[in-house]
Order: C-alpha cells, then sequence, then structure tokens
C-alpha cells in the first residue's frame, strides 16, 4: 500500500492524480487551503477506493507553518512514497508590472513557499532513503516571455532547484521528478479559450503517475512540450523581441 | 466571452462561462443562464449567453454498497461512475448511447438507453436530486416538491441547476454482455423482432433509411443481456481521435449509401451470438474520440421522433419513405421501441417507436426536417429537445401537452425568468 502526500491537493491535476492512486488503494495525506473543498474531495476518494484520506488546512505563504505540517504528515504516514506539491497561481503580469507587492507575493506562492516545503520534506526522505518527491513547475520557466515572466521566474528557480536536490538526493536513492505542464485546462486556465495544445488534467495525472513509476526524469508535459520549448528556448533574441508570446 | 458550441458544432456562440468548483460553492449565490454539463446535446439546449458549466463539481458523495445507491455531485461523468464502480460489480440502470454525460445532463435531458421497454429512463432510478431555484437550494424526489422534482427531470435545466443526485445502480458479476444480432429484411419483420424479443433486456435495431421499396427498412436487430461470466473489467481510453473536421463533401449519399450497404451485408448470417465487452456494446462510438468532426465544419444535427405504438408501422413507413425519396441519407439511424413513458412534465419516451437520424447540415435539410415534422405531428409524436436545434414553437407544444404545467411551475419559483437557453427561448418557455 502506497502512501502519498499532496500539497495544494484541491488543484485539478494534484485531484486527478489523488484519484489515481485512490483506486489503488492507497494512503492519502492531502494539504490545501480550502478545507470545505477539501471535505468534499476527501468524501470523493474514499468512495474510489483510499485506504485512508487524512486532511490538513494550510497557506502556502505562512513559511512558518511549513515544518510542522511536514513533520506531521511524515508521522502519520510513517514511510512516505511520494510527496506531490501541486499549489500554484497564475498572476495578473500587468499588476505585477506596476505593483512590486503583488509580483512579490506571486513569487513567493510559487517559489519561494515551495522551495520553503521541500527544504523540510527533503531532510525527511533522505533519512528514509526511498520515496520520490514531485513538484509540478511550468514550461513557462524555460524561457522568459512579456506575457508571463514573474510566474515563469518563480516556475524556473523552482527548476533550478530540482536538479540540484535531485543530484543531491540521487545519493540516498529519492527519485526527484520535475514535471513542466504545458497548456491545462483546469480552473486556472478557465479564461482561456482551448485549441489542439490543450490537455485534460485526468491526461496529465496519468502521465504524472506513470513517471513516478519508473523512476523517470522527464519533465515536458505532455511530452511534445519538449519539442515545442526547444524551439522557443533557442529562437535568437532579435526574432523573439518581435513576437507576441 | 469564450466561443463555445455542443456536440452538433451548431450554432456556435460566445458565452460567458463560470465553472464551479464544489456543489457547496453555488449556494447562496443566484445563477442566471444555462446549465450545462459536458455539452453531447447536440443543438441549442446547452447554450446561452451565460453557461454555469457542471464539470469542476464532479464528487461523489457517498455509495451504500447493500443497496447501490450513489450520491454525487452532478458533474460526475457516467464514464468517471463505471471506471469506478464497475470493478466493485455494479453498472448505471441507463445509460445513453455515449458515457461522456455527466449525471445532471442525464437527469435534465432524462435520457434513455436500449433498456427502456424494461427499465425506464434514467430519473426512473433517481431517488432524489438537489436543485438551486433562484436564491433556494431545494431536495425534490418523489416526496418531497415533487411538482419540482417532475419538472426538473427531462427538464432541460429550465427549473434551475441540478448540483447533487442520489440514484440507484444495478449489480452486476461480469461486464460482458451476451449479444444476439438478427438481419431484418424489412421494416415489418424488424418490428416483429422487437415484439417477439421485447423480454430481453437491451434491444434496438440499426435501421437503413436509404433502402426502398420491398427492402423499406431493413435492420439489424442488436439484443443483450448482462453476462454473469467475465471479468470486471473497465474500459479503456478512445483510443482513436478524429483530429480535425472532415472536408464535408466526404460524406454524401453515394458514400452513405455504400456505408449502410456494407454495413447490413457484414453480416452474412441470419442471427449471430456472441459476447462483447459493454464498451462496444453500449458505446460504439465512444472509441473514437470527436467523431462529430466527420460530419465537416458545418455542424450536423440529429433529427429524433416517438410516435405512440398505434400509429406503428404505417407512420413509420411514411417517414421513412420521405427520407429515402430526399435522398439526404442518414449516416447512422437507430430504431427502438419505448416503453410506457413516465410523469416527469418534458421527459422524450413515450409507449411507442422512436427513431434517431444524424444528417449534416445544408440548405435543403431543414426542409426536409419541416415536412417530417408533420407527419409526427399527424400521428401524435415528439421530437427529442435534448438533439434538437430546429423545432418550432408550435411543433414543441403539439408533441408537448404538459408544457403549460412546466410553464407556471417556472413562474412560481421564479425560474422562468433566471434560466433560458437559445433553445428555450425558440420554443417559447
Ligand atoms: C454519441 C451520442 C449518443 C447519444 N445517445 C443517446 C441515447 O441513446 N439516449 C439519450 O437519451 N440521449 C442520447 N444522447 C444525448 C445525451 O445523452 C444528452 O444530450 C445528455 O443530456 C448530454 O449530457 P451532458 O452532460 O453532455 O449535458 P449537456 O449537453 O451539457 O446539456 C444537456 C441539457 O441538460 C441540461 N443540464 C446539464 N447539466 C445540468 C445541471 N447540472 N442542472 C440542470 N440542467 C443541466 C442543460 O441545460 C441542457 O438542457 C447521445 C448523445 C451523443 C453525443
Ligand atoms: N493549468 C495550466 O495550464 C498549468 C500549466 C503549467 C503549470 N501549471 C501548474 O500546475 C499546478 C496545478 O495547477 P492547476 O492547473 O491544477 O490549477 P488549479 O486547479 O487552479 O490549482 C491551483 C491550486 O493552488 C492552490 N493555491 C493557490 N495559491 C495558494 C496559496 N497561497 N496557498 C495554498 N494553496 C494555494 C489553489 O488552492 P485553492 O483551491 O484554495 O484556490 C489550487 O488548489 C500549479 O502549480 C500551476 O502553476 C498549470
Amino acid at each position: 500500500m502506497q502512501n502519498i502526500i499532496i500539497i495544494g491537493a484541491t488543484s485539478a491535476m494534484a485531484k486527478e492524480v489523488a484519484k489515481l492512486y485512490a483506486i489503488e488503494k492507497a494512503n492519502l495525506y492531502l494539504i490545501a487551503r480550502d478545507t470545505p473543498k477539501l471535505d468534499t474531495i476527501k468524501q470523493d476518494l474514499t468512495i474510489r477506493g483510499a485506504n485512508t484520506v487524512h486532511t490538513a488546512p494550510f497557506d502556502a505563504n505562512q513559511f512558518n507553518s511549513h515544518q510542522t505540517l511536514i513533520e506531521q504528515a511524515f508521522n502519520t504516514l510513517g514511510r512516505v512514497d511520494v510527496l506531490l506539491v501541486a499549489h500554484g497561481s497564475l498572476p495578473n503580469q500587468e499588476l505585477c508590472q506596476t505593483d512590486s507587492m503583488k509580483a512579490i507575493e506571486e513569487l513567493n506562492t510559487n517559489g519561494v513557499s515551495v522551495i520553503s516545503i521541500l527544504t523540510h520534506a527533503a531532510t525527511k526522505m533522505e533519512q528514509q532513503k526511498t520515496g520520490n518527491i514531485t513538484v509540478i513547475t511550468s514550461v513557462a520557466g524555460d524561457r522568459g516571455r512579456q506575457s508571463n515572466y514573474v510566474y515563469g521566474a518563480a516556475k524556473g528557480m523552482v527548476s533550478i532547484f530540482l536538479q540540484g536536490l535531485a543530484q543531491r538526493l540521487s545519493k540516498s536513492g529519492v527519485h526527484v521528478l520535475d514535471i513542466k505542464p504545458g497548456f491545462v485546462d483546469t480552473p486556472m486556465t478557465a479564461e482561456f479559450d482551448k485549441g489542439a495544445l490543450w490537455a485534460k488534467p485526468e491526461k496529465v495525472a496519468q502521465i504524472i503517475k506513470k513517471r513516478i513509476s519508473k523512476k523517470s526524469s522527464f519533465s515536458y508535459t505532455p511530452a511534445f512540450w519538449f519539442v515545442i520549448m526547444t524551439i522557443i528556448k533557442f529562437v535568437p533574441k532579435f526574432i523573439f523581441d518581435k513576437v507576441k508570446l | 466571452m469564450k466561443k463555445i458550441t455542443s456536440w452538433g458544432k451548431y450554432p456556435l456562440i460566445d458565452a460567458n462561462v463560470n465553472a464551479p468548483s464544489t456543489s457547496k460553492s453555488l449556494m447562496n449565490k443566484k445563477q442566471t443562464g444555462i446549465a450545462r454539463g459536458l455539452g453531447r446535446s447536440y443543438g441549442d439546449s446547452a447554450l446561452s449567453e451565460n453557461i454555469i458549466i457542471s464539470e469542476e463539481m464532479n464528487h461523489f458523495i457517498s455509495f451504500d454498497d447493500e443497496t447501490g445507491l450513489l450520491s454525487c455531485e452532478a458533474g460526475v461523468s457516467l464514464d468517471n461512475i463505471l471506471t469506478s464502480f464497475v470493478p466493485k460489480g455494479w453498472f448505471l440502470s441507463v445509460t445513453p448511447g455515449t458515457k461522456f454525460v455527466t449525471v445532471g445532463g442525464a437527469i435534465a435531458s432524462d435520457v434513455h438507453g436500449k433498456n427502456h421497454h424494461v427499465e425506464g429512463s434514467f430519473s426512473d432510478h433517481v431517488t432524489s436530486l438537489t436543485l438551486i431555484v433562484n436564491d433556494q437550494e431545494l431536495k425534490c424526489s418523489r416526496d418531497e416538491n415533487p411538482d419540482l422534482f417532475h419538472a426538473t427531470c427531462g427538464g432541460m435545466g429550465l427549473t434551475g441547476i441540478i448540483t447533487e443526485a442520489t440514484f440507484k445502480l444495478k449489480p452486476i458479476t461480469s461486464a460482458y454482455i451476451n449479444q444476439k444480432v438478427v438481419k431484418a429484411k424489412n421494416l415489418e419483420t424488424a418490428l416483429e423482432l422487437f415484439e417477439q424479443y421485447k423480454d430481453v433486456t437491451y434491444s434496438v435495431a440499426w435501421i437503413d433509411c436509404l433502402s426502398t421499396g420491398d427492402n423499406l427498412g431493413r435492420s439489424l436487430l442488436m439484443l443483450g443481456e448482462h453476462a454473469d461470466k467475465g471479468e470486471l473489467t473497465t474500459h479503456k481510453d478512445g483510443l482513436l481521435n478524429m483530429p480535425c473536421d472532415m472536408p464535408s463533401f466526404l460524406l454524401n449519399k453515394y458514400t452513405i449509401q455504400a456505408f449502410n450497404s456494407a454495413y447490413y451485408n457484414k453480416q452474412l448470417k441470419a442471427e449471430v451470438n456472441n459476447t462483447i465487452h459493454y464498451d462496444p456494446f453500449f458505446y460504439p462510438l465512444d472509441g473514437i474520440n470527436n467523431w462529430n468532426r466527420m460530419y465537416g465544419g458545418n455542424g450536423f444535427t440529429q433529427y429524433q421522433f416517438v410516435i405512440p405504438k398505434k400509429a406503428g408501422k404505417e407512420g413509420l413507413t411514411e417517414i421513412l419513405k420521405a427520407i429515402a425519396e430526399s435522398k439526404q441519407g442518414s449516416f447512422l439511424s437507430v430504431l427502438k421501441v419505448f416503453g410506457e413513458g413516465n410523469k416527469n412534465n418534458l421527459s422524450f419516451p413515450m409507449e411507442g417507436y422512436t427513431l434517431a437520424l444524424d444528417f449534416k447540415l445544408n440548405d435543403k435539410l431543414f426542409a426536409l426536417l419541416d415536412r417530417l415534422d408533420i407527419i409526427v405531428r399527424k400521428y401524435e409524436g415528439r421530437l427529442y429537445l435534448s438533439k434538437d436545434v430546429r423545432m418550432s414553437e408550435e411543433m414543441f407544444k403539439a408533441g408537448y401537452p404538459q408544457w403549460e404545467e412546466f410553464q407556471t411551475l417556472r413562474k412560481e419559483y421564479g425560474a422562468d425568468e433566471l434560466y433560458h437557453s437559445l433553445q428555450s427561448k425558440r420554443i417559447g418557455l
């Protein structure tokens, strides 16, 4: 039986990952901000087959709560097989350009808070000498673009952090996975018109679960984003500056 | 504003879309517009300038494994119910021909399946539902707010937003179906076969609408019962995808005739018996994602009518002749015998014969459908709202005599001011 911690468990993608583990009768420890929604999800996952579902409230930007949250989760579950960090917010870029407090808040939600959580969790995992840490970052962290570079900066920071963490924890048999989704049809992107590049959260969840079980270190989700991002990263600056992305 | 359309891809409109994340989050918030599930209705029933999508309200609430009673939010899809409950030995009491519909949509259209003649329609297995009307949250069942219950089941979202429902699943011991396929050389034989096999749980006929003369109405009758042997395995994801709209000239009277002929002649024996998984038996088209793109970019519609049993062979013959003469072939035509209808104000099924025909949209089509309307009216039949995109107010009111009762109730709850679709405006609700 697997033991799973999910942070930001009310996220559409995280919810779908949780369903996949619930069917396999896992023990789930769900941490999220919206507690009524968390209760609804708990009921749902129990019916789907989860062996146990624990919940705990959390605001990403209350950094001083992170250590206790992580310790409680590890203590309750004993061994942790998967820790998934999924919370995030898509900022209003224009607002971040004029309001530095807003920019900092977004950097905290999408970047600093994740690093804070991982710092506590990494120590625990290192002691366990087994397990997986998966974090949902974004293709937006690959190259700064005018439409969302504050978000991109935060996600990119986490990706770089994960590269180092993966190297460190490989010595103790812990698998670190950075998931970089492209466009996913979730409440975060409700306002966008959806085209052929969009994936459903169910699909993304299947990919995430498969990569965890295979100990893969491939980030782009779905995989075709590897091609798109390779092109975007290598477009020369003088052309890049002329496009609206 | 977002571009949005339903299964027939016509019309395509701009709408404000709101997707509440749980049923609880709708409480005490007045909504206006129309509720929408997975948009598998063909026409404009789920289209309005404001749309409340239930997709995120997709949580199970409780399940009683003694009785099979499941409570869930209205945005849960039948697909999801199957993947979660088939392995535990439970199946849907009633299912339409696609599993990609929501519980809310199945109740609002009071959908029917291949077992209507013995097990009724979807809402006949619903024990209660939660409805948001105006700023109230009301529990409705056959005992509590019964008038609202019977208006909401089959009510096409026009009484408010269904947020939760409780309904019965049926026990199964295998995910497989024992199937029998019988050839019928014409309509008369097909109707006789339906009568002969009336006790079989599932029955439907695929009918070739382009054959004429002695062959008019030649069909393949498909019958099925849940098998008792076989594993409780669920379906897999659709494997094929129709990646873009097919050029619409590829579907014409010649290709359709060839397809229909090939389909009928594919089976050489008069009768074939086999065991197949529930997925190809109930959902033959779900294997191809977005198969609606086959009809090209202009979109398509389905004309589904029911005529009372007494109109029988005569009525069906008249309609089949009109279609065959028009040469506006239908790719997929399905004939089924309905059992008795229920007490809901606007539910489609009534005891009789129902025929569903797909048509590619073009300039000549609506004139043909108007001609068919006249025949359906003559035999006191009606059209299925969930497939419709063009019926007139007159046609609707003639077919659904309980519309007045329905409208009075809507007024009583203030629902007429708040909930409407492009369809409801067209048909005078
Ligand atoms: C391939 C295919 C096969 C089909 N086969 C059958 C069949 O065999 N039998 C049959 O009966 N139908 C059949 N249908 C039609 C389909 O079952 C119905 O149109 C069903 O209502 C679609 O459900 P949905 O969740 O997609 O709802 P939508 O299409 O989004 O909405 C349909 C109607 O339900 C209302 N509605 C949706 N959710 C709610 C809610 N939460 N509260 C209140 N109102 C709501 C909408 O306002 C609208 O009027 C078929 C459709 C397809 C595409
Ligand atoms: N959707 C995409 O196209 C896309 C693409 C690339 C990457 N991503 C990333 O994927 C992850 C999952 O997002 P999603 O698409 O599933 O969207 P989502 O459903 O909107 O999930 C976002 C989650 O983050 C939580 N959250 C936001 N701010 C928080 C805070 N301060 N404290 C605690 N929780 C907070 C939200 O909680 P509430 O429920 O309380 O609001 C919500 O559960 C995110 O990290 C996102 O950046 C998404």
